[in-house]
């Protein structure tokens, strides 16, 4: 047996998620806003692993591959509409970046 | 008891990486911590016996992930950010509402009985991952390759200069 509860690992992954959301909400800067939501990922995926050695499951396991497929596809994608905003709007401040605001 | 230490001393640096991550106000210092939290979490990975994510975690977040993030913030060359009277609003409000928040979470889950739920052992190598990965889950893998081909074009489409 291992000798660590698994509430400690997913009080880990919840302070890890609550980091992601604060950085989401606090941040102005769409690089540092878009860490954030790979931070909420990491924790998400902590609690995955935690519960799949929990339950003897390795399909848990399989699952935060894909959670990191989709993150890769993600951060590349996101980076390119980040790039194109600055080269329109010359700016990373979100605040600045309105125009769909009422 | 080994493995406590080792998971207090990992859970720490990652909690001080995501703070340090809120705190600082540079991008680029940001990203060096995220990529403090990654490792970290790479090793708690190992302590729970996921070797396969514990790799791919290195390679795929801190590695590829991570040089994406610190390119762009090179590309771009992104400063100091700037806080409006919005942010000051949400930080004020969104820090103390969020610390309470993950203190409950916190304390609903350390209250339960943790004996019941230690954690059993479970090894998550390369030849216990590939079964699953290549016979059960085969349509997911397949349908994630559609998708990086579907982001990567995107990528290039989005990225590309406009010529006008």
């Amino acid at each position: 047996m291992h000798g660590i509860p698994l509430s400690y690992y997913l009080v880990l992954s919840a302070v890890l998620f609550a980091c992601g959301v604060a950085g989401f909400l606090i941040k102005r800067n769409i690089i540092t806003i878009f860490m954030s939501i790979e931070l909420m990922l990491n924790g998400v995926n902590l609690a995955f692993v935690a519960f799949a050695a929990r339950w003897n499951v390795l399909s848990g396991q399989v699952f935060v591959f894909f959670v990191m497929v989709v993150a890769a596809a993600e951060a590349a994608v996101g980076l390119a509409i980040i790039i194109s905003v600055f080269r329109t709007r010359a700016t990373l401040n979100v605040d600045e970046v309105n125009l769909m605001k009422l | 008891m080994l493995q406590l230490v080792l998971f207090a001393v990992f859970a720490g640096v990652c909690v001080a990486g995501a703070i340090n991550l809120l705190a600082q106000k540079h991008p680029i210092s940001s990203a060096l911590s995220l990529i403090v939290v990654m490792g970290s979490l790479a090793a708690v990975y190992l302590l729970l016996g996921a070797e396969f994510v514990a790799v791919i975690q290195v390679i795929i977040y801190a590695g590829a992930i991570m040089v994406l993030f610190v390119f762009v913030i090179m590309l771009l060359n992104a400063g100091i950010e700037e806080h409006t009277r919005d942010s000051k609003v949400a930080t004020l409000f969104g820090v103390p509402g969020l610390m309470i928040g993950g203190v409950l979470v916190a304390w609903l889950l350390i209250r339960q009985d943790p004996e019941a739920v230690t954690i059993g052992q479970l090894y998550g190598g390369p030849h216990q991952i590939a079964p699953l990965l290549f016979k059960d889950f085969i349509l997911p893998f397949e349908i994630t390759s559609v998708l990086i081909l579907v982001a990567i074009m995107g990528a290039v489409v989005l990225a590309r200069k406009e010529e006008r």
